[in-house]
């Protein structure tokens, strides 16, 4: 079942304050998804991977095309929903991970994680236990369950970013190299939370630059090819 | 008298102070304005409540005046003598022979009939004023019957003294619609207000407002339901006529510390004193 | 996604003298949804918070507003006495500087209580629970309920404030700059208060701010304003990290990074 579809997206940032030159990054793309398989974006650094998640998810305004994404039984296109549809969209159905933690300042790690459940109307009880559940898994050790990761190690914060992504169980998943800044140990258990997910039927599309993860989980690659190349 | 009009005030004045009598009377509760006159008397000697006597009073009224509850302290006397003197009309200390009473702080004991009326003295007719300094405020919070904050004074005084403390000037809602100071009468009073069948009539002669309880009325004193409204007393009974009924001045008697609790309303407690001595002899 | 709008206005336009503060200024918000208006001083978005609430009636246009039975009011055609009502019930004001709106001679309880009061509640206990409840969301220590807010910290003061205008359940809260003024850390523990207590209440807001790191943790939708007019509407994260307009490149580049 194709659970997210590219067609003809291109993107581009016009940057008023450089005197309104256009760059473009991605022209035409075509990209299917189905459920359970995990597509890695490949291509050299600046070929526009990231910018193609984060089309995808609609933190970028895609410049033209559509991104139909299977939510709630229909195909929804991302490029021309209204702010709401992509909110309820993002809730339910399309997950991300991004290599940073951008999150409310001072609320405790077990907090950020829970919220998600809370705000699909979880018992906060019951949402804290799954996500303290999932943290341990990831090795953050309890001791930092209640305390903001501001302060956390760059592979803590990433770990807590994780559980973020993981713990709503969205049908689709986009993951920002999810194991940067990881070690061996606990980049194990991020390819064993990838490889259930896609058992579960998770379509997952990855920016991976770890090749062992990348072998570990991807189905197939997804060439990004840098525009002035291909032009 | 010659040289002045019947009771004092010209008779324009009076149609004007007529008219808004009528108006108050019609929104029970609601201040109206008028064009207060200089009166032959200070502001805070009851120059309000004077003109709404004076514009009501016929040449067949029996007026009664008392202060505090008393027909014999300096302003009640002055008032009562300056009505004989302009108006001619007859003058009584006995509640019940009065048609017209001018009253200052007190309600007497003695229940009204719907054919007297009960004129108030009144100082500061806005019962909003200590809370609400802008008088285009609290006309507008009268306007939206908006009264939340006369709630909260009494919900902070619950709070931080366990209960009201306002003893007298206690505010009331008037025909569930207006909130009203009843002028300085003690809270004892206040239930009296409240389905009297005497026309009641405020005058405040500073302020230039007039307002009304027409007989029968509505009056609620504000509370809450689980701290309801309750008119205190001394717990004593009167030193002179023994009644523990009505509402007690405390008299210092001496330089010893002697005090003696005896009815503020000197007519009942007279009437008392000369009933049980008929009984007695 | 086809639910009815909260409040919308159309058209609205307003001058002060030759200054045309809004012009042509359309908006939409809906239940639950916190909607930032951001762009730098003088830039209308006070004046159009202003204008939505009812406060300011523009030159031209119209807000409307769907009430809880789903009728529609033309705010500026409200008479006084139910705009002043919705404004006490259905509605909220946050202000930046919270004495603008609390009653500084009143005790923190008296505060809290006095919108149940003006909406006719007469139940010592049942406002007293209440207020200590509420309290207690805002984190105030409900030991404090006896006390005069002029012995609150200004990070107190505007929980407090918050905890005043919720204490209603309003569908709708207008914010200007409900942050502004407070320290950083005190700014962060009142932004993730606001930010819990409108997801759970499901609360409506309409939030004015200068400061985009305020917009990107409390709104779902981000309005630009620039000289009267929407320059740039969206969801937050969108407008942010792929500004369209010329002035919101610019003002998301002049934000210092942290």
């Amino acid at each position: 079942m194709i659970m997210l579809r590219a067609e003809q997206l291109s993107k581009g940032f016009t940057l008023h304050l450089q005197g309104g030159v256009h760059i473009p990054v991605l022209a035409g793309l075509d990209l299917e998804l189905r459920a359970g398989e995990c597509v890695a974006l490949s291509g050299p650094s600046g070929a526009g991977k990231s910018t193609l998640m984060r089309s995808l998810y609609g933190n970028y305004r895609a410049g033209a095309g559509r991104i139909l994404v299977r939510h709630r039984g229909a195909m929804v296109d991302l490029a021309a929903a209204d702010p709401r549809t992509i909110l309820a969209v993002r809730e339910e159905t399309l997950g991300y991970v991004s290599q940073f933690l951008r999150v409310m300042p001072r609320v405790p790690a077990v907090d950020l994680v829970a919220d998600i459940l809370i705000g699909r109307g979880i018992e906060a009880d019951e949402a804290r236990r799954v996500a303290a559940g999932l943290l341990l898994r990831l090795n953050i050790p309890p001791r930092l369950h209640g305390l903001p990761p501001a302060t956390f190690s760059g592979g803590e914060q990433q770990r807590v970013n994780l559980a973020r992504g993981f713990i709503g169980g969205h049908p689709i998943l986009l993951l920002d190299e999810p194991t940067a800044s990881l070690d061996a140990g606990n980049r194990a258990v991020v390819i064993e939370m990838i490889r259930e997910a896609k058992a579960r039927g998770t379509a997952i599309i990855g920016i991976f630059h770890d090749a062992e993860v990348r072998d570990r989980v991807a189905d197939r690659l997804f060439e990004v090819t840098p525009l002035q190349e291909a032009a | 008298m010659k040289g002045y009009n019947f009771g004092y005030l010209d008779e324009q004045t009076k149609r004007m102070i007529r008219r808004a009598i009528l108006k108050a009377v019609a929104i029970p509760g609601h201040q109206v304005p008028f064009g207060s006159r200089e009166m032959p008397l200070p502001y805070g000697w009851g120059t309000g409540g004077i003109q709404v006597t004076a514009s009501v009073l016929g040449p067949g009224d029996t007026l009664k005046v008392i202060d505090q509850g008393a027909d014999d302290t300096t302003n009640a006397v002055s008032i009562r003598r300056f009505f004989a003197r302009t108006a001619g009309v007859r003058t009584t200390t006995h509640t019940e022979e009065a048609s017209v009473i001018q009253t200052r702080h007190r309600i007497p004991e003695r229940q009204l009939r719907e054919d007297q009326i009960l004129v108030y003295q009144v100082p500061q007719p806005e019962p909003l004023s200590r809370l609400e300094p802008s008088q285009a405020e609290t006309k507008r919070l009268h306007a939206l019957a908006d009264y939340g904050l006369m709630q909260v004074k009494l919900y902070e005084d619950i709070a931080r003294l366990g209960q009201v403390s306002i003893s007298y000037d206690y505010p009331v809602m008037v025909n569930h619609r207006y909130l009203m100071s009843p002028s300085p009468i003690p809270a004892f009073d206040n239930p009296k207000m409240h389905g009297m069948p005497a026309l009641q009539l405020f005058g405040a002669g500073r302020e230039k407002r007039i307002y009304a309880i027409p007989p029968y009325t509505d009056v609620r004193s504000l509370d809450f339901d689980d701290h309801p409204f309750r008119a205190t007393r001394a717990p004593h009974a009167c030193g002179l006529c023994g009644a523990t009924d009505s509402y007690l001045d405390e008299v210092v008697t001496d330089d010893r510390g002697g005090r003696l609790f005896v009815c503020s309303d000197t007519d009942y407690c007279a009437s008392r004193r000369e009933t049980t001595q008929a009984a007695a002899q | 996604m086809n639910e009815p709008t909260l409040v919308s206005a159309r058209g609205v336009s307003l001058a002060f003298g030759a200054i045309r503060a809004l012009r042509d200024v359309e908006l939409d918000l809906w239940p639950g949804e916190v909607l930032a208006i951001v762009g730098e001083s003088g830039s209308g978005k006070t004046t159009l918070l202003n204008v939505v609430s009812g406060r300011l009636r523009p030159d031209d246009g119209a807000v409307w507003y769907r009430d809880p039975q789903g009728v529609l009011h033309d705010v500026h055609a409200m008479p006084d006495p139910a705009l002043r009502r919705l404004h006490r019930s259905d509605w909220g004001f946050v202000h930046q500087n919270p004495r603008e709106n609390l009653r500084m001679g009143v005790t923190a309880g008296g505060n809290v209580g006095e919108r149940l009061m003006a909406q006719g509640a007469r139940h010592y206990g049942d406002i007293r629970a209440a207020a200590i409840d509420w309290l207690e969301q805002v984190e105030i220590d409900p030991a404090r309920i006896d006390d005069f807010p002029r012995t609150f910290s200004g990070g107190m003061l505007q929980r407090l404030q918050i905890a005043r205008t919720l204490v209603t359940h309003p569908r709708l809260v207008f914010m200007d700059e409900p942050t502004g003024g407070l320290d950083v850390s005190v700014q962060a523990r009142l932004l993730d208060l606001i930010r819990t207590l409108v997801a759970r209440l499901r609360i409506a807001v309409m939030l004015v701010t200068h400061d985009i790191a305020v917009a990107r943790l409390l709104a779902h939708r981000i309005v630009v304003m620039q000289g009267g007019r929407v320059v740039e509407t969206g969801l937050t994260d969108q407008v942010l990290d792929d500004p369209q307009h010329a002035y919101t490149q610019l003002l998301v580049s002049s934000v210092l990074q942290a």
